[in-house]
C-alpha cells in the first residue's frame, strides 16, 4: 500500500510540473491520448507482472506485440479471415507462445531469461519473413474493429478511451486472481520460495506455465490494440523495447525482480508514469533524444527512494517493537493472538 | 587469575518485534573452551554475530585485551583475532583448499599471487587442524567435516585467537565429530580460545571448561567445569526442572498404515527397501549422514520417483509422482531444511500454516476461503502454542522452534494418515523440542503412522516404538523398543561393524 502511495505521489508530481510548464498538457485531447496509451501499456505490464511475481522474466513481449500486431491485419487483409476468426487465431498464437515458454522453463528447466530472449529473436524474425518486411495495415474497411483501440465510451460529456475500459476490465480480473484466489497465493509463494511451495504440495510447474500464458496472452491482446491504434504496423519496429517498458512499469509499481511481490494497481500506475513522462518530454519541448535518459533517471530515482523509505520504515519498526517489548515487561504465558500490530 | 582475552559487557540488541539481547555479558580467558548454550531464540546467534562484526550492538561494551573496541565489520573482527566458523560453511567450492584459506589476503610476489607461498603456508596450517589433504584439492570434493576444518585452518592462518564455532557438529558424522573434538582440544592446548555454541549437551560436557547459559536474550547463569551436568544445564536453559526428556510408553499398534515393498530409490539403486509402519506407531530411522534416509522420505513424498517397488497407504497402492499426489494419498512430510523447504520465510504465519490446505478449502472457482484461513491459523497457533505477536507476523521473525511448529502444524488440517519427519528437532530448543515430541505422540494416539529420521541418538532412543537403521542406502536392521540402545544403533549404522565407543 505504501508503495502505491509513493508511486502515485510521483505521478501527481510529474503531472503538476508538466501542467505548470506546459498548460496544454491538460487539454482533453492530450489527456485522452495519455490515458489511451497508458492503458495499452498497462495491459501489457499486468501480463509481465505475473511472470515477475513468480521470480521469472519475459523479454519476448515486444516481439509478441510485433507478431500479433502484424498477424492480425495480415490474416484479415491478405488471408481473408473474418474478424472474430482472426482475433481468435491471433490470441491462440499468443497462448501457444506462452505455453511453449512455460513448458521449456518448467519441464526442461531452462532459464526464463534465455527462453524469452530466444523468443524475442524468433518471433521478430518470423513476422518479418512472413510479411516480407512490408508495413501492414487495416485500411479503411475495419474501422468497426478499430473502435476497440481508438473509440471512446461517452459518459455525459466525457469520452473515455476504449483501451481504458478494456484495461479496467483486465485489471479487475487480474487483481481478483492475484489477491483473492488460491492461485494468486500460489504464485506469490512460488516467487518467495519455490522449493518450499513444492514441499507444500503446490503444483509449481503448472502455476508458472499459467503465469507465462497470462503474460503472452496479454501481450497478444496489447499487440492487437496497438496495431488497431496505429493502423500502419511495421514488422521490424512494432513493439520494440516494449518488454523493457513493461518490466520497468512493473518494477516501478512495486514488483520485486526477486519474485513474490507485486500489486496490479501499482503496476498500472507504474505504466502511467512511464507514458506521462514520455508525454511531458514531448509537450514541454525537451529534446526527444533525451527521452530514454530521462525515463531511466526517473525510474532509478523512484527505486532509490523506495529502498530508502523501506529502510527507514524497517528502522522505525525496530524501535517501536523494542518500545513495546519494554512496555510489556512481563510477557504472559501465551503472547499469541494478542493485539495485532499493522504488518505492512 | 589470567587477564580476560575478550569481555562482553551489558550488550543489548533489538530487532523488529524482538529484544534479541538484553544486557548480556560474557568473559573469555585465553586457552579455554567456553560453551554458550541456550534454547533457540535465546540470543546465541545474535551475540556471536556481534562478536564477528556482522551486526553492531545497540548498547554495551566489548573489550579485547582490556581495551574497548568497536567491531564494525567482519574485517575488523578478523583484525582483532576473532573468527566465526558458521553453521553453514562459507567456502568457495569451486576453488582449491589453499585459495580458500588465503581468500582476500593472498600472499603476493611482485604483485602476482604467490602460489608457492599459498601452498607452503596452507600445508602447515592444515597440519594444525589435523587435515591431511593437498592444498590444491578442490573444496567441493571434500566431506563436510573436512571443509569445516579448512574453515578453521583459514581462521588460524589469519592469526585468530578467538574461534567462535556455531553448532559445529550439526551435520557431521560421529567419526568427523571425534576428529573435530581432537582439533578443538588441541587448539585450546596451544592457547586459542574457543566459544562453542551447541544444542548437544553431551558435547558441552565433553569439551567445555566453562558454560555461559542464555535464556530469552539474557544471562541465565554460568557454570564452572565441575558444575556441568545434564540437569544443571537443562535447568538453566529452560528455567525449570525436567524429570525426563521423553516419556514414550509402550504402545499396541494398529493395522498396517504405511507399507513399503521392494522400493528402490534413485539415490541407491542397488538396494530394495521393505518395511511396514502400523497405525499409531512412531518409528525412528537412524543412520549416518548420507545413509539414504532423506532420499527415502523424498520418494515417499513424491519429490523423487521410485525406480521400482510399491508403496501402500492403508492397503491402497500409491505411486506419488509429485507431492500433490502424496498429500492426497494421506502422506505429509516435514522436510529436513526448515528455511529452504519448510517455510516461506517472508510470508505470514497464517499464510504458511494454511498453504497446503488452501486447495481443499477453496470456494468455487478457486476463490480463497478467508474465513477458514483465519480460523485455521488461529486454532493452530493456539493448539501448538506458537509464539508470535499475531498471525500476520512474517515467519522469518520467529525462533527456530516456533518455525518448526509451523512446518509440522501446516499438515494438521490435511488429516494425514502417514506423517514423515526429517530431523524434526534440528536447531530446535529444548522447550519447543518437547512440544514437538508431544505433538508426535498425540498424532500417533490418533492412529497416524509416524516415521522420523534423526541423527540425534537421544531422540531415536527416546521417541521410537521401533527403529530401523540405514547404512549406505540399505536397511541394515530393525530394533524393537526393548532392543534399542546406542551401541545397537551405531553398530548397524556403520554397516554392521562393531563400533568402539570411547
Amino acid at each position: 500500500m505504501k508503495k502505491i502511495i509513493g508511486i502515485s505521489a510521483l505521478l501527481v508530481f510529474i503531472c503538476l510540473v508538466t501542467w505548470l510548464k506546459a498548460p496544454n498538457f491538460a487539454t482533453a485531447y492530450n489527456i485522452q491520448n495519455v490515458v489511451r496509451w497508458s492503458s495499452l501499456f498497462g495491459i501489457v505490464s499486468i501480463g509481465v507482472s505475473f511472470v515477475i511475481i513468480t521470480g521469472g522474466i519475459d523479454l519476448s513481449i515486444g516481439s509478441v506485440i510485433g507478431l500479433t500486431g502484424c498477424l492480425l491485419p495480415y490474416l484479415l487483409v491478405q488471408s481473408g479471415f473474418s474478424v472474430p476468426a482472426a482475433i481468435v487465431a491471433v490470441l491462440a498464437v499468443s497462448l501457444l507462445i506462452g505455453l511453449i515458454h512455460g513448458l521449456l522453463i518448467t519441464k526442461l528447466r531452462l532459464q526464463p531469461f534465455v527462453v524469452t530472449l530466444c523468443g524475442l529473436l524468433i518471433y521478430r524474425g518470423f513476422i518479418r519473413w512472413l510479411t516480407d518486411d512490408r508495413t501492414q495495415g487495416f485500411g479503411t474497411s475495419y474501422d468497426g474493429v478499430r473502435v476497440m483501440a481508438i473509440g471512446k465510451l461517452s459518459i455525459g460529456s466525457i469520452g473515455i478511451p476504449m483501451p481504458f475500459v478494456i484495461l479496467v476490465f483486465v485489471a479487475i480480473l487480474a487483481a481478483f486472481f492475484l489477491n483473492n484466489t488460491i492461485y494468486g497465493r500460489y504464485l506469490l509463494a512460488i516467487g518467495r520460495n519455490e522449493e518450499a511451495a513444492r514441499y507444500s504440495g503446490i503444483n509449481t510447474d503448472r502455476m508458472k506455465i499459467i503465469a507465462y500464458v497470462i503474460c503472452a496472452l496479454l501481450s497478444g491482446l496489447g499487440g492487437i490494440l496497438f496495431a488497431l491504434d496505429v493502423n500502419s504496423v511495421q514488422p521490424s519496429g512494432q513493439g520494440n523495447f516494449y518488454e523493457l517498458y513493461a518490466i520497468a512499469a512493473a518494477v516501478l509499481g512495486g514488483c520485486s525482480l526477486r519474485g513474490g511481490e507485486g500489486s496490479i494497481l501499482g503496476v498500472i500506475i507504474g505504466a502511467t508514469v512511464m507514458r506521462v513522462l514520455y508525454n511531458s518530454i514531448n509537450i514541454m519541448g525537451l529534446p526527444t533524444q533525451l527521452e530514454f535518459a530521462i525515463i531511466g533517471l526517473v525510474i532509478l530515482a523512484g527505486v532509490i527512494a523506495d529502498e530508502l523509505i523501506r529502510r527507514y520504515a524497517a528502522g522505525r519498526r525496530a524501535i517501536q517493537a523494542a518500545a513495546q517489548l519494554k512496555s510489556d515487561a512481563a510477557p504472559a504465558a501465551s503472547p499469541a493472538l494478542t493485539k495485532a500490530e499493522p504488518a505492512k | 587469575m589470567k587477564c580476560p582475552l575478550l569481555e562482553v559487557h551489558s550488550v543489548t540488541k533489538r530487532f523488529p518485534g524482538v529484544m534479541a539481547l538484553r544486557r548480556v555479558s560474557l568473559t573469555l580467558y585465553p586457552g579455554e573452551v567456553l560453551a554458550v548454550v541456550g534454547e533457540n531464540g535465546a540470543g546465541k546467534s545474535t551475540l556471536m554475530k556481534i562478536l564477528a562484526g556482522v551486526q553492531e550492538p545497540d548498547s554495551g561494551t566489548i573489550r579485547v585485551d582490556g581495551e574497548p573496541v568497536r567491531i564494525g565489520s567482519c574485517r575488523a573482527a578478523t583484525a582483532l583475532g576473532i573468527s566465526l566458523i558458521h553453521q553453514e560453511l562459507n567456502l568457495a567450492g569451486n576453488l582449491d583448499v589453499g585459495a580458500n584459506i588465503f581468500l582476500g589476503r593472498e600472499p603476493r610476489r611482485m604483485g602476482w599471487i604467490s602460489k608457492k607461498k599459498i601452498h607452503d603456508q596452507s600445508k602447515s596450517v592444515l597440519k594444525r587442524v589435523g587435515l591431511d589433504v593437498c592444498p590444491g584439492t578442490l573444496v567441493d570434493t571434500l566431506s563436510i567435516g573436512q571443509q569445516q576444518r579448512v574453515e578453521i585452518a583459514k581462521a588460524l592462518s589469519a592469526n585468530a585467537r578467538v574461534l567462535i564455532m556455531d553448532e559445529p557438529t550439526s551435520s557431521l558424522s560421529s567419526g568427523e565429530t571425534d576428529a573435530l573434538f581432537k582439533v578443538v582440544k588441541d587448539l585450546r592446548g596451544k592457547g586459542v580460545s574457543i566459544v562453542y555454541i551447541s544444542h548437544r549437551l553431551g558435547e558441552v560436557k565433553e569439551l567445555a571448561d566453562r558454560v555461559t547459559v542464555l535464556r530469552d536474550g539474557q544471562n541465565a547463569g554460568d557454570l564452572a567445569r565441575d558444575e556441568i551436568n545434564h540437569d544443571s544445564l537443562v535447568r538453566l536453559m529452560v528455567g525449570r526442572e525436567l524429570s525426563q526428556f521423553f516419556a514414550r510408553s509402550k504402545q499396541t499398534p494398529g493395522l498396517p498404515t504405511l507399507e513399503v515393498r521392494n522400493l528402490i530409490t534413485p539415490a541407491h539403486p542397488g538396494h530394495a527397501l521393505n518395511f511396514c509402519i502400523r497405525a499409531g506407531e512412531i518409528v525412528g530411522m537412524a543412520g549416518l549422514v548420507g545413509a539414504g534416509r532423506t532420499e527415502l522420505l523424498r520418494v515417499l513424498f513424491g519429490m523423487d520417483r521410485a525406480l521400482s517397488g510399491s508403496i501402500l497407504v492403508d492397503g491402497k497402492p500409491v505411486s506419488p509422482r509429485n507431492p500433490m499426489e502424496a498429500i492426497s494419498a494421506g502422506i505429509a512430510l516435514v522436510p529436513e531444511d526448515r528455511k529452504q523447504q519448510g517455510l516461506i520465510l517472508e510470508m505470514a504465519v497464517r499464510e504458511n500454516l494454511t498453504l497446503p490446505g488452501l486447495e481443499k478449502n477453496k470456494r468455487a472457482a478457486g476463490v480463497l476461503n478467508r474465513a477458514w484461513e483465519l480460523l485455521d491459523a488461529k486454532q493452530l497457533i493456539a493448539q501448538l502454542r506458537i509464539k508470535t505477536p499475531n498471525c500476520e507476523q512474517a515467519a522469518q521473525y520467529l525462533s527456530g522452534g516456533n518455525q518448526q511448529k509451523i512446518v509440522v502444524g501446516k499438515w494438521l488440517a490435511m488429516n494425514p494418515r502417514v506423517f514423515l519427519l526429517d530431523e524434526p528437532t534440528r536447531g530446535v530448543d529444548i522447550g519447543a523440542r518437547q512440544e514437538i515430541y508431544k505433538l508426535m505422540e498425540s498424532l500417533a494416539a490418533k492412529g497416524i503412522a509416524i516415521l522420523f529420521a534423526s541423527s540425534d541418538m537421544e531422540e531415536v532412543l527416546g521417541m521410537s516404538d521401533r527403529a530401523f537403521v540405514m547404512h549406505e542406502g540399505r536397511i541394515t536392521g530393525e530394533l524393537t523398543h526393548d532392543e534399542l540402545s546406542e551401541e545397537a544403533v551405531m553398530r548397524l549404522a556403520t554397516g554392521g561393524h562393531k563400533l568402539v565407543l570411547n
